[in-house]
């Protein structure tokens, strides 16, 4: 069970070149919005066509651009989870999910099956309302719902969260991810949110303007980034060019400072990357003196805003993330973090 | 005095037909218009706008033009027996061009404003082209399409330029309802002239309280 894509389309003015493979699990695509991912769904379900290439799922081509081979999207047997969740408006939930069931002949399995989906997805009493009636989060089961019964060999999901409430969001979150790993088959998701791609996903591929920088394992993924945007994108807020000293040790001219790594540094090491939740102020490698710029409080968090002693004070200052109570009452005089947390990004 | 009420019934006859016919094709061209790039989507929308304003009589002579009797595609059509010239299914035709714009332009702003990704979930359901175009996308659409077809019936209806040109008036034959008020004032004959304007005004406004009543039932059925 795979899925195999390697696409390129040129839009003018914006090229997509994407290649990768998914494995049985959750994969995500995660990126800034028009970076491509959803278009990437797009060409996997057929609804876009790109210019070249090759996609495959099981073993299915669904798309051939040198054997002419490209699938209608009825035929690829993918489902597609809409950011709006696409509910026909004019059809009942009823209505919407049989859709979804328009291919199975037999009315007493259509209707065995309708009644299934409805109470897995509590559904029940719903089936009489018109989509306008239902909240975000009923609207996202239905639209689940019909995909379901549909039996897709892949389910694509764009965004699944963003038309619904924060509050709603986490709780969803811990439901969904539940569903699809028992859906058993491939899932793809689409999502701009590292939150939402480290709780939902086994593997994650980062993708930014048309581009697939790198696929790999999500714990991996956020333990190292190997890449400037994808450490960006996994939410690392300090990020500045670097160059190696040794092979353990790394000059970071804008910060003033040299660090101590843990992994071994590469030729060709364009940058270095410290997580806002790694500094330390006991640590005993990478220590400098630092002093305070300012400071944001959120809830439960606050950021606290500083620079190394040597840093250049026009250049934008180093966030360290920290819940409240660890907060030292008087700012420290030095800060540290430890190797293992030198995040090294190559180009 | 006995009432000849074939002016009535020619009308509503050419008028429902023309209808039939610019509901489909309308939606055929809005459908397709609102696919194309849009360079070539202007150069059509021109083209197939322009009846609507033109003076009818122009439509009228264009008609005349191409269907006249010893005109090459007129000759032709004559081989096979049919006539447009003079006879009351040119009326049809006459009504059916000036309407046309009416019903694919509404069409084609309710086709423009339709959500594709409907269409797109639709189709990786497995639903057919044919049954999203007409379960999903007609629905959806049907404010607009609804409209465009009363607008197109009122106005095949009240249609005069191009049909006075092309059939002109022949009472029992070709007479419409607005050529036989012409006629009829023009002849001084004015109590028969106001007799087929208030009968003209009572079908309009029929008309007008059958597509209230319907969207009343329609924001009814919404907000149930």
């Amino acid at each position: 069970m795979s899925l195999i894509v390697d696409i390129k389309k040129d839009f003018g003015g914006f090229y997509l070149d994407v290649e990768f493979e998914a494995q049985n699990g959750i994969t995500c695509l995660l990126g800034p919005s028009g970076c491509g991912k959803s278009i990437t769904l797009k060409c996997i379900a057929g609804i876009e066509k790109p210019d070249k290439g090759h996609i495959e799922l099981d073993g299915r081509v669904l798309y051939d651009s040198e054997k002419h081979i490209n699938l209608p999207p009825q035929k690829r047997n993918v489902g597609y989870l809409f950011q709006n969740y696409a509910l026909f408006p004019n059809m009942t939930v009823r209505q919407n999910i049989l859709c979804g069931l328009h291919g199975e002949k037999d009315r007493k399995s259509r209707e065995r099956q309708l009644e299934d989906v409805i109470s897995m997805m509590r559904l029940g009493g719903l089936e009489n309302h018109k989509p306008a009636q239902l909240s975000g989060g009923q609207a996202q089961r239905v639209a689940l719902a019909r995909i379901l019964v549909s039996q897709p060999a892949l389910l694509m999901l764009d965004e699944p969260f963003s038309a619904l409430d924060g509050h709603l969001r986490d709780s969803l979150k811990i439901e969904l991810r539940d569903m699809l790993y028992n859906f058993g088959r491939e899932v793809l998701m689409v999502t701009h949110s590292r939150d939402e791609a480290y709780n939902m996903s086994s593997a994650i591929g980062v993708m930014d303007d048309g581009r697939l920088l790198t696929m790999k394992a999500t714990k991996e993924l956020f333990a190292d980034p190997g890449s400037i945007q994808a450490a960006r994108l996994t939410g690392c807020k300090n990020i500045a060019a670097a160059r190696k000293i040794s092979d353990h040790e790394v000059e970071v001219p804008e910060w003033g400072v040299t660090l101590k790594t843990a992994k071994e540094v590469n030729d060709g090491l364009s940058a270095v990357g410290l997580r806002a939740h790694y500094f330390n102020t006991g640590a005993t490698h990478n220590r400098y003196p630092v002093v305070f710029v300012e400071e944001m409080e959120e809830p439960f968090e606050t950021i606290i805003q500083f620079r190394f002693a040597g840093q250049d004070p026009n250049s934008a200052p180093i966030w360290w993330r920290l819940s409240k109570e660890k907060r030292p009452r008087i700012f420290p005089q030095e800060i540290g973090i430890a190797a293992v947390n030198v995040l090294l990004l190559y180009e | 005095m006995g009432i000849d009420w074939y002016p009535l019934w020619n009308s509503l006859r050419i008028a429902a037909i023309s209808c039939v016919l610019v509901f489909f094709l309308g939606i055929f061209f809005a459908y397709y218009a609102a696919k194309l790039p849009r360079s070539v989507k202007g150069i059509l929308d021109v083209i197939l706008t322009l009846p609507m304003v033109l003076p009818p009589t122009v439509c009228g002579y264009f008609l005349l033009v191409t269907f006249g009797l010893r005109r090459p595609l007129g000759i032709l059509l004559a081989q096979w027996g049919i006539k447009f010239v003079m006879t009351w299914y040119g009326g049809v035709l006459a009504a059916a061009v000036v309407a046309f714009p009416l019903m694919y332009r509404t069409a084609r702003g309710a086709f423009e404003s339709f959500d594709e990704t409907l269409a797109y979930s639709g189709q990786t359901l497995g639903l057919s082209n044919s049954r999203i175009f007409w379960r999903i996308r007609m629905p959806a659409c049907r404010q607009g399409i609804l409209a465009g077809t009363v607008l197109a019936f009122a106005r095949a209806l009240g249609e005069y330029g191009a049909t006075s040109m092309l059939i002109g008036y022949t009472p029992g034959k070709t007479a419409t309802i607005s050529t036989t008020v012409y006629q009829l004032w023009r002849t001084n004959d004015e109590s028969g002239a106001f007799f087929w304007v208030m009968v003209n005004l009572a079908i309009s406004a029929v008309v007008l309280l059958a597509v209230n009543m319907l969207e009343a039932r329609q924001k009814k059925a919404v907000r149930k």
